[in-house]
């Protein structure tokens, strides 16, 4: 039902980045989809790999602070309102969106990584909807 | 302007002779009047008796800003409490605050020394005087203000922290004296240059201490401002500002020595140094009634010079301060122990953080950021826990050392491990 993200902190200064994703190229770790949240000092860096454990495994060997976060993944139709839909489902159970951001799955829908506050009640109330989760199977 | 030519021209011979009667009669006060000294003084078997006088002070035993801390917060005083009339603390090495307290006559003797330094600059009756010193717990504020006022200045109790209201009113009022941190009236500099102000104030003197500064940013201060700058010490153990102050040859700070016996010894084997050789500065106060301290280690690096003066002065002279032999840091006028910043971690969770102080400054103001490395237990991969556990941090730091701080989160292991003693401040201040 939810999918594992591997959230790694990184310090604002040129380089940090490309070594992250220097870390994963070198165990093979592919990259599916990522986001990058940024404030003045530091970034943290989402994303969603073949394989979440190994390259979180492989950070923390080269001195990073990584870890595994469950998320959730949902398939989206393309047209006007779908998400808004989604989301109303969400809101009024007054579960709060800490964070979201797109997601390529190859296929021609549109997807979206979500992470909330109450993530299996989040999960259930989407579940009654018409939406499909996707899990981490999906995730190649 | 000399405001007590008997005391500060006296000759070394009659200075010694006063010294030691005053030495005499405080050692015979805490012998009988604090247990502790009592205690000490018996540990190395020595009576009050056994002093005669000032070349006997090295038998007596020191006294170190643990022992403040672990008799706080009134143990070390010698007069009943309904003599003291004053507190004022300072922050020490972990938490507990280190307590002082004076007598109404103390502060007399307070104020006369202030009135001392501030006639050194030049300052009189007929002047107006600015204290952009913090008033409060902090000994800068009230303790120049006494000493102003003694004086018979007009006194304008500005405290810090309002720059603008600061110029404004030494423009109005026509301030031609002021009493701050060397780094705030370079500070205050900037601002009335960048307002194109200079040309409008009155001001000729400033008495600037609480913090170290060089020869250099002196200079920098009396060109910008048109002014001498004084150098005025103290710490709010042995009393609090004005212990010694330069005269205008800047030939280094005269000690109020009638009332401040100072010596140098080696920091390591505490024996005293050489004539004219750097060691640490230890004072004795010898008029002292609420808090007298015998031998007293200030952590201060410096040497003594004790031919006259040109200035017609004798009081001994101390050079500029070459450092210390603790790892002590004047940040903004406060006093930070590494160690306080260690001991706030820990009270976050079982182990402490790796950590760095980083000290700067920034427009003539000091810095503090504390570099703290994001560990597993800290680590959070929302925005908002991360800034919750920064501020958190800041705040508790904050509370430990009363000082605003910058917090920044690192990557893991990328504070410098050093071998042996941890490293954890780095210093970019240019004080040379």
């Amino acid at each position: 039902m939810f999918i594992k993200q591997l959230s790694v902190f990184i310090e604002n200064r040129e380089g940090r980045l490309e070594e992250v994703l220097d870390v994963l190229k070198q165990s093979d770790v592919n990259i599916v989809s990522l986001s990058l949240a940024d404030t003045s000092d530091y970034g943290l860096l989402r994303l969603l790999v073949t394989k979440p454990e190994e390259g979180k495994k492989a950070l923390v060997e080269k001195g990073f602070s990584a870890m595994i976060t469950d998320v959730l993944g949902v398939k989206l139709g393309h047209r006007v309102g779908q998400l808004q839909e989604l989301l109303e489902v969400i809101c009024k159970s007054h579960i709060n969106i800490e964070y979201m951001y797109a997601l390529s799955t190859g296929t021609d829908d549109a997807s979206i990584v979500i992470k909330t506050s109450e993530l299996e009640k989040a999960a259930e109330l989407l579940r009654e909807t018409d939406v499909e989760l996707i899990s981490q199977e999906e995730i190649v | 302007m000399i405001w007590n030519e008997t005391k500060e021209c006296m000759s070394r011979d009659e200075m010694t002779v006063l010294q030691s009667a005053r030495l005499v009669k405080t050692v015979d006060r805490v012998y009988h009047n604090v247990p502790f000294y009592r205690k000490k003084m018996q540990q190395l078997g020595i009576e009050p008796g056994d002093i005669r006088g000032i070349e006997d002070l090295p038998k007596l035993p020191f006294t170190t800003k643990s022992d403040l801390r672990d008799n706080y917060p009134f143990g070390l005083f010698a007069v009943p409490r309904s003599e003291i009339v004053r507190i004022h603390a300072s922050s020490g090495t972990t938490g507990k605050a280190t307590v002082v307290g004076y007598t109404r006559r103390d502060l007399e003797i307070w104020s006369e020394c202030v009135a001392r330094a501030l006639s050194m600059a030049g300052v009189t009756r007929d002047d107006v005087i600015q204290v952009a010193y913090g008033y409060g717990l902090f000994t800068g504020g009230l303790g120049a203000h006494g000493g102003a006022e003694k004086l018979g200045a007009m006194v304008v109790p500005m405290s810090t922290g309002n720059t603008k209201k600061l110029t404004t009113m030494m423009k109005d009022f026509g301030v031609t004296a002021i009493a701050c941190t060397p780094s705030y009236l370079l500070h205050i500099a900037e601002t009335l240059e960048e307002a194109g102000d200079i040309p409008n104030i009155k001001l000729k003197a400033a008495v600037c201490g609480a913090e170290p500064w060089t020869e250099n940013m002196r200079k920098q201060i009396e060109q910008k401002l048109h002014i001498n700058a004084h150098d005025i010490y103290g710490l709010s153990e042995v009393m609090g500002p004005g212990v010694a102050c330069d005269c205008p040859f800047h030939k280094g700070l005269h000690v109020y020595e009638d009332h401040f016996l100072p010596e140098i010894i080696d920091p390591e084997t505490l024996v005293p140094v050489n004539p004219g050789e750097t060691g640490e500065l230890v004072f004795t106060t010898i008029t002292k009634e609420g808090l007298p301290l015998l031998r007293y280690r200030t952590r201060d690096l410096t040497s003594i010079d004790y031919e006259p003066c040109e200035c017609g002065r004798t009081l001994a002279r101390i050079s500029r301060f070459k450092g210390r032999s603790d790892d002590m840091l004047i940040i903004r006028g406060v006093n930070v122990f590494p160690s306080q910043i260690e001991a706030a971690l820990l009270e976050m969770g079982e182990t402490t953080p790796h950590y760095m102080m980083v000290v700067d400054r920034v427009n003539n103001l000091d810095t503090l950021e504390v570099q703290v490395e994001v560990e597993e237990r800290f680590f959070s991969d929302e925005i908002k826990e991360l800034e919750k556990l920064t501020k958190k941090i800041a705040t508790v730091i904050q509370h430990a050392i009363g000082l605003a701080v910058k917090v920044k989160l690192v990557e893991p292991k990328t504070i410098e491990r050093s071998m042996g003693k941890a490293v954890h401040v780095i210093d970019n201040r240019k004080l040379d």
